[in-house]
């Protein structure tokens, strides 16, 4: 009773971390665009596509724990971490600005802050969905076993 | 099986009262954040008005109205932008209102691409004395040469015309690299102040609570009340 309590307790507890880090993203991402005034680019909203339904899809597998929520969460988490890796290649400098996407509106390379001096908008959203990523993968596994 | 079941009912909870409780608290941190954000950069734009009055009007900027007006409203606005299009009649109506106590001061701010080839023709055509016309034409026209946020500076030149301008005249003067210099000068103050959307008013050195003609309305009325 009580190994089944601990797991299932800490299993809760991954998933909740999950919710947190996508509930922060997602509010910053908004006073970014929203309060800052920051225009979101293209290569932004495809994260955003990711990033918002993750945080619903988190609070429902929370209310009730639901193991499926890995494998309904999982693949978005995979899809805003490939295009914020995309992003940040860019926004390096690693793939050429000029075979980017987003040539019209806001450019996907502008840089708008520096987050305590190194943090990069798009950095902090790879820094996110890697760490959903990595903790899901964690909960499948734990809940497979 | 049995057993989990009953974990898993006396858990929730608790724990929805968690995500609840730590939903709430993201939410009251964002709207505080908000709120902390928009006063200090209202203060910033307070101390800059004082202290940099420059970098809301240049010596080389446009102003329309009374020299002696007190409330200068200062307006930073790209020609391809619908809504500094719809704004425009609105803000002459509200000088009309105000009369000789208002001064518009023109920035630019052209995000758009193509918009600064269309600053430049109403730069070429203010040499000529015939800013406004030209202006006028511009906004008129705007549906046929800025479709869809596209601008096509080389459909307006058909328009121009209208404006009673010497267009030979005005081809040559466009290029005067002092206009070049003005729009570089006048996105750097957009930066500075934060402008990153069109139209954007400072009255004053104030800047609108929130987007939107009442909110201008109402700035506009109060610096007035306080200056007169």
């Amino acid at each position: 009773m009580t190994q089944i309590d601990k797991t299932t307790n800490s299993n809760w507890n991954i998933l909740f971390i999950c919710w947190l880090i996508a509930s922060i993203s997602a509010l910053g991402s908004l006073f970014f665009s929203e309060i800052m005034k920051f225009a979101p680019c293209v290569l932004c909203w495809y994260q955003r596509i990711s990033l918002f339904p993750l945080v619903l899809i988190f609070s429902m597998g929370l209310f009730s724990f639901d193991k499926s929520v890995v494998k309904y969460a999982l693949p978005l988490a995979l899809a805003g971490w490939l295009i914020a890796f995309y992003h940040n290649l860019l926004y390096t400098g690693i793939i050429p600005e000029s075979a980017q996407p987003c040539s019209k509106g806001v450019s996907c390379t502008e840089d708008y802050i520096k987050l305590f001096g190194i943090f990069t908008i798009p950095m902090l959203s790879l820094m996110a969905f890697s760490a959903i990523v990595v903790l899901l993968f964690m909960l499948k596994r734990r809940l497979s076993e | 099986m049995k057993k989990q079941k009953k974990v898993k009912k006396q858990e929730p909870k608790k724990k929805q009262n968690i995500v609840l409780i730590a939903a709430v608290c993201l939410i009251i941190v964002f709207v505080l954040g908000g709120y902390l954000y928009k006063s200090q950069q209202a203060k910033k734009l307070d101390f800059m008005a004082r202290e940099n009055a420059s970098t809301f009007v240049r010596d080389y900027s446009l102003t329309l109205g009374s020299k002696e007006a007190k409330v200068y409203i200062v307006e930073f606005f790209d020609p391809a932008c619908e809504t500094c299009r719809d704004f425009y009649p609105l803000v002459k109506n509200l000088m009309a209102a105000n009369e000789g106590k208002t001064k518009l001061v023109v920035r630019y701010a052209p995000f758009h691409d193509g918009s600064d080839y269309v600053v430049k023709m109403l730069e070429a055509a203010r040499k000529q004395g015939k800013y406004w016309e030209a202006l006028e034409v511009t906004f008129n026209n705007q549906p046929y040469w800025a479709i869809h946020h596209k601008a096509q500076p080389e459909l307006l030149w058909q328009f121009l015309p209208q404006a009673g301008l010497n267009m030979e005249q005005l081809r040559n003067d466009m290029n005067d690299p002092e206009i070049a210099r003005r729009i570089e000068q006048d996105l750097a103050d957009a930066r500075d102040l934060n402008v990153r959307q069109t139209p954007e008013f400072f009255v004053n050195g104030r800047p609108l609570p929130s987007f939107g003609f009442n909110q201008l309305k109402e700035l506009i009325e109060s610096e007035v009340r306080g200056n007169y």
